[in-house]
């Protein structure tokens, strides 16, 4: 895997100096009102911008202070609109690759009378059919509708090993921008210019159209709603100071609101969102929605299929059985001799066992004159004839015909055998020389490593995981139980998936799958979260709201992570923002009004210098911790697989607890320097 | 503080702890429509009601309907006590010929009992007649207290049910509210109270010697009723000699009881449960304290039960309970501690005084049952009281009305407080249940934008109301600031009490201020019904759309509104949204009052 190639530094000079000017660019009002925290900001730093200029001219007191105090408040506008910028800022220069991949090709068309013209890609419509050949790019999505070829996808996935496409099956779709390695393909368009699989990567990445997803529309009225009671708050507090004897100067007031307000989520929570669809885009999965990646952080099961998800993609020999009166040995030299050339992976894995385990090599056949028989579906047998020697190896119920039309007999010892590894959930080969059977090969479905870890990891985080086999009950069983896989759905059959689904819907449940075929595709679209393979057929790709570039099935796992990553971040910088507040206001208040009652200073528990510094240092605090909490904004709270219950315990005591120590520390630090540096 | 004092306290919580599950479980099934032990009695009653009314039982309402008939009710019932009140003169039950009440008056009392606040600008004794306490204020005592907890079944209902677009029928729920919650439990409280030396009786008003006659000093007056002055401007005064006390009499009892069972808190009399013909004994204090507490706790019960999680209502009740000590610790503390200021008097405590600040307290209920029935009567939005909240210490007086601005959600008024309750438990699971990396879900219901949006709106209503009305009135000279008794931050406190306890619907009163004037009547009545309805519809539409989600069934990953921590939170929730907001104001009232007078200064 190539993956680097996709990460890119938080740091990159580039995208900071670009998101340096984009954070200028975004003070324009009509964009930050999309914001309502960001824009209540904005527009008290304008108020204190009018009133310093006021001041100036009229030479009143305290400038000095008048004008950090804007600077600062202007400092969080730009510090929020820095974070916005630096999240697009790495949309835009994953963008940029891709845009490289889209570079202008020229296209053969085929023409209606069957001949080829030579035009530019962009004029490529739906259904036009194009041929390419090696070392051509694709030059639009579609479906290969005759040939087969390898393609390089590394443009779109960054997965350098060629993939092999081919007309018919599940295996058909291509990208425009891929490269024709070898071989001639005739592709079927299936999209107009525009709205190709790279232009929408390329506009989900850079955040262009980027619509809110619900839960963010949801937070934002609740942090709308905060800024109207702190609007309230402070608006009323000028009444109270004036009865008080005490009224407040403008800059104080803006001042107490912008530290009010959650100006730390508000600022924040655009550049989640993005860095959140970025960093799906990391792990090469494509989302069509935001909403899609919230979903993911909400599904309850998972339907895994079976094979390349939890097994391996296939059986693998494991043991051979002699019958009586036949010599282990014997036995393996046959099996192996029966599938030197079969070139099944099941094949090749009896001849690594006869060599791993029984020592033999490899042997050259040709000089005996070897015929070698395939398997069809009609003998469901393969094997080899050489010297005189028959020998095969097949189903059991194949091997008994088999053996029975010769004249022989199958004893019962073998169809024992064969019932204790169908019992076991493994496949049983029956290998069988000059129509004697020798013993069988126990072939068995290999677990991928790892898998019974991540099944308990997401057992914790409450996520009941369901394998999709066409197997029978009993060797779904099996598997099911050596995975850890939490139940199973045996002899399935698309419908059966379909139904599975609507049934865990009915109970309120969300559900991700993984799906490839053309058969998928009803299933995926029902589900709340379908993840198409990029191999997959058109059909799966556009049922689905996600597609897997590496096309792995496993990667469900990390969607899922992805998305209550995200929702974690926001949750955690919500309440980190509102924990806060509790620290300002023991810096502020006392501040505003120890001049009219020298009392109240007892409430200065940070032992804050002057009135003065204690306002500058909760602003500029609160500016600062925006740009501080940048990275983890981007890169998102770290998630470990662990219950709920657990979950909120750790996070409430960091985001919580901490919300509420961290500013007194920090208000108190920035005081002790800016009374340092004389600066108030 | 004493060990005895803390021991009254814990013996009244332990009642109260007691009752919870029974009157839980009874009201579940009242309002689930099972057998309970009275529908012998009451159910051939309630059929006779709805086939006068023509309400058809089954039928249920979405939210909408439910917020309209409910309005209407308030709006009618509000409607026939301002004709009832302006009317009296000429309505029987008058025997001291009590004349009609002024119109700004009788908008406020009529605003304040239709909403549950039981806020009184007048003196009962001297303003309503017989008929008005009875058939007027002692109607809205039980019908104001039905729609609360029709209205927190409603919510419950919305919470419990799936993808169900109705929340139960206003009129059943109202009657059932009434004829099984309310008056089986009025009628034997208030014999319990008779018992207990309460007054009941329709007499005409006493007048009596008095043992030891008092000389006092008033504004001299000519005979036209003009007051005198002298060269400066300054009244003449003038000594006179009172022998006789007019002693009021009337049917108390029955309304007593209501007053707490229902959270009203409206007194027969002014000084209301201070007053020794509505609260005489230790005992009957001890009886009205429970009665204001019992139907809320009980209320978290009926949560749990309803919405199938039990210990759902009872981390809500831990919740309701950490705010409640919280509030007695400091009120107590503060109370005992005594005022620095006043020197020469002998504020320990001993066997033979209650020590510490007792300006304004009862001495026959001492310290301890004064704080606690303060912190209880204003946690319960119930505003009834047994001493008097202004002459607290600053900090003794911050707890009555700090339990006021936390929304009245500690137990809370009846229903009131549930549905007040369950909007912070939805805030709370909204921001912290990201953190668990899920989209929010309360019991399985998920917590989505429209959600949040009526959340939002019903939390907007306090600061707007309260933080809004008192800053006019404290810059407002002639009609704010001129009706206070005491100037500097004691002042703004009075003003601000007034407000929050309008508009959270409690009606206690910090008094030293005057409030039945054209302003503060017309204003505080409008915060009353601000803080009532306009917190009811947006509340009422959240539960429509919870009713209407499907149920996520709970897994691991589910965040638990069970857990300790879960009560931890929501506190933590309900006092940082409170404080954020009131801190401002009050720390320039009681605050920075308790600061002054440890500084040497008093208002």
């Amino acid at each position: 895997m190539t993956k680097e190639k996709r990460t890119i530094s938080i740091w990159d000079p580039k995208i900071i100096s670009r998101a340096i000017w984009d954070s200028f660019r975004k003070l324009n009002p009509i964009t930050m009102m999309k914001n309502p925290v960001m824009f209540v900001v904005e527009v008290g730093s304008v108020i204190t911008t009018i009133l310093l200029i006021r001041d100036i001219v009229t030479g009143a007191p305290n400038i000095g202070f008048e004008l950090q105090i804007t600077l600062w408040l202007w400092f969080t506008v730009l510090f929020a609109n820095f974070a916005e910028a630096m999240a697009e800022g790495r949309g835009k220069a994953q963008a940029e690759t891709l845009r490289r991949a889209r570079t202008e090709t020229m296209a053969r068309r085929l023409t209606s009378n069957g001949q080829i013209e030579v035009v530019p890609a962009p004029r490529l419509r739906r259904d036009d059919i194009v041929i390419v050949s090696a070392g051509e790019f694709i030059p639009g999505d579609g479906e290969v509708i005759e040939g087969i070829a390898s393609i390089d996808e590394s443009a779109i996935t960054g997965e350098s090993a060629p993939v092999i496409r081919e007309a018919g099956g599940d295996r058909s779709a291509v990208t425009g921008g891929t490269r024709v390695l070898s071989d001639q393909i005739k592709v079927r368009i299936t999209s107009n210019p525009g709205e190709t699989f790279i232009d929408r990567m390329i506009a989900l990445v850079e955040g262009a159209e980027r619509q809110k997803t619900p839960n963010e529309i949801a937070l934002n009225i609740l942090l709308a709603g905060l800024t109207i009671i702190f609007l309230l708050a402070v608006v009323t507090l000028q009444p109270f100071a004036i009865y008080s004897n005490s009224p407040q100067s403008i800059f104080v007031l803006v001042s107490l609101l912008v530290c009010l307000i959650p100006t730390t989520i508000g600022a924040l929570l655009s550049a989640i969102g993005i860095a959140g669809m970025d960093r799906l885009v990391q792990h090469n999965v494509l989302a069509m929605s935001g909403r899609a990646v919230e979903a993911a952080g909400d599904v309850n099961t998972l339907l895994l299929d079976k094979t390349g998800t939890i097994t391996l993609g296939n059986r693998q020999a494991v043991e051979f059985i002699p019958l009586s009166g036949v010599k282990e040995q014997e036995l393996a030299d046959a099996a192996q001799l029966s599938s030197l050339a079969d070139e099944t992976p099941e094949g090749r894995s009896i001849v690594v066992l006869a060599k791993e385990k029984y020592g033999l090599r490899g042997r050259d056949l040709q000089p005996h004159e070897a015929r070698f028989i395939a398997f069809t579906a009609q003998t469901r047998m393969s094997g080899v004839d050489y010297d005189r020697r028959e020998i095969r190896k097949g189903a059991a119920d194949a091997i008994e015909k088999y053996v029975d039309t010769n004249g022989g007999q199958a004893p019962r010892e073998m169809r024992e055998i064969v019932e204790r590894i169908a019992k076991a959930g493994g496949t049983p080969l029956v290998v069988a020389d000059n129509k004697r059977p020798l013993g069988v090969i126990h072939l068995k479905d290999i677990v991928k490593g790892g898998m019974k870890e991540r099944f308990d990891q997401l057992r914790a985080m409450g996520i009941k995981t369901v394998m999709i086999t066409g197997d029978n009950p009993l060797t779904a069983a099996t598997i099911a139980r050596e995975s850890g896989v939490d139940d199973f759905l045996a002899e399935a059959k698309p419908e059966d998936k379909m139904a599975l689904i609507r049934r865990e819907q009915a109970e309120g449940k969300l559900v991700a799958m993984t799906g490839d075929g053309t058969n998928d595709a009803p299933a995926l679209a029902q589900a709340d979260v379908g993840v198409a393979m990029n191999t997959g057929t058109q059909a799966a790709k556009e049922a689905g709201n996600m597609v897997d570039l590496d096309s792995n099935p496993t990667k469900l796992i990390e969607v899922v992570e992805i998305g209550k990553q995200l929702l974690m971040t926001r949750g955690a910088l919500t309440t980190f923002s509102i924990a806060n507040d509790v620290a300002k206001y023991f810096a502020i208040i006392p501040a505003m009004f120890s001049v009219a009652f020298p009392a109240i200073n007892a409430l200065n528990i940070m032992r804050l210098a002057t009135p003065q510094s204690a306002i500058l240092s909760a602003v500029i605090f609160n500016a600062l911790i925006i740009i501080a909490l940048i990275p983890l904004a981007l890169k998102g709270v770290k998630y470990r697989p662990m219950s709920a219950a657990a979950l909120l315990r750790r996070n409430l005591l960091i985001y919580g607890l901490g919300g509420i120590i961290i500013p007194f520390i920090g208000i108190k630090i920035i005081d002790v320097i800016i009374v340092a540096l004389g600066l108030a | 503080m004493t060990i005895n004092g803390w021991l009254q306290i814990l013996f009244f919580f332990a009642v109260i702890l007691a009752v919870t599950k029974p009157l839980g479980v009874f009201m579940a099934h009242v309002f689930n429509r099972e057998r309970t032990f009275l529908d012998p009695v009451l159910r051939p009653i309630e059929r006779i009601i709805y086939r006068l009314t023509g309400v058809k039982e089954d039928r249920e309402m979405r939210w909408t309907e439910y917020a309209v008939a409910m309005l209407l009710f308030s709006m009618v019932s509000m409607l026939v006590l301002y004709a009832q009140q302006r009317l009296q003169y000429y309505l029987p039950f008058n025997p001291q010929k009590l004349a009609g009440i002024i119109p700004h008056s009788t908008f406020n009392t009529a605003a304040s009992f239709t909403t549950n606040t039981n806020w009184q600008s007048y003196v009962p004794e001297v303003t309503m007649s017989y008929l008005t306490q009875m058939a007027g204020l002692a109607y809205h005592n039980f019908t104001s207290a039905a729609v609360g907890i029709a209205l927190a079944i409603a919510f419950i209902r919305g919470i419990a049910q799936r993808q169900k677009d109705t929340l139960g029928n206003f009129w059943v729920d109202m009657t059932r509210a009434t004829l099984w919650v309310l008056l089986p439990f009025c009628l034997v409280g208030s014999l319990v109270l008779v018992a207990g030396g309460v007054t009941q009786n329709l007499r005409p008003y006493d007048t009596v010697k008095l043992v030891d006659p008092q000389t006092i000093e008033v504004d001299k007056k000519d005979a036209n009723g003009n007051v005198v002055t002298d060269a400066s401007g300054q009244p003449v005064k003038e000594t006179q000699q009172v022998t006789e006390q007019v002693i009021a009499q009337g049917p108390v009892a029955s309304q007593e009881f209501i007053k707490e069972w229902g959270t009203n808190g409206g007194g027969f009399f002014n000084t209301n449960s201070a007053h020794p013909f509505e609260n005489p004994t230790p005992f009957t204090n001890l009886i009205e304290m429970i009665a204001i507490f019992a139907i809320s706790a009980g209320l978290t019960y009926t949560l749990g039960r309803m919405t199938g999680s039990q210990r759902h209502g009872w981390a809500v009740f831990a919740a309701m309970a950490v705010l409640f000590f919280a509030g007695i610790a400091v009120s107590y503390w503060a109370e005992a501690k005594g005022n620095p200021l006043l020197t020469g008097v002998d504020q320990t405590t001993s066997a033979m005084q209650s020590g510490g600040n007792m300006e304004g307290k009862e001495v026959r209920f001492g310290l301890a049952n004064s704080t606690l029935w303060a912190t209880i009567t204003t946690n319960a939005s119930c505003g009834a009281v047994n001493s008097m909240h202004d002459s607290y210490t600053p900090l003794g007086g911050l707890v009555p009305l700090a339990n006021i601005q936390l929304s009245e959600v500690i137990f809370g008024g009846v229903g009131a407080g549930m549905y007040g309750i369950l909007i912070y438990v939805v805030l709370s699971v909204f921001i912290a249940g990201l953190m668990v990396g899920r989209t929010p879900e309360y019991l399985g219901k998920k917590v989505e934008a429209y959600d949040v949006k009526m959340a939002m709106l019903n939390v907007l209503i306090f600061p707007l109301t309260i933080l809004v009305f008192t800053a006019y009135s404290s810059i407002s000279p002639d009609f704010g600031t001129s009706q206070l008794n005491n100037a500097g931050p004691h002042g703004l406190s009075e003003m601000l009490y007034a407000f929050t306890s309008g508009t959270g619907n409690n009606g206690s009163a910090f008094a030293g201020i005057s409030a039945n004037t054209y302003w503060y009547n017309t204003t505080i009545g409008i915060s009353m019904l601000f803080g009532r309805f306009l917190m009811i519809v947006p509340m009422l539409a959240l539960a429509g759309s919870l009713g209407r989600k499907k149920i996520t069934p709970p897994s691991l990953g589910t965040f638990p509104v069970t857990t300790p921590l879960f009560a931890a939170l929501l506190v933590s929730v309900i006092l940082i949204v409170g404080a954020l907001t009131f801190f401002p104001v009050l720390s320039l009232g009681p605050i920075v009052e308790h600061f002054l007078m440890y500084a040497g200064h008093t208002f």
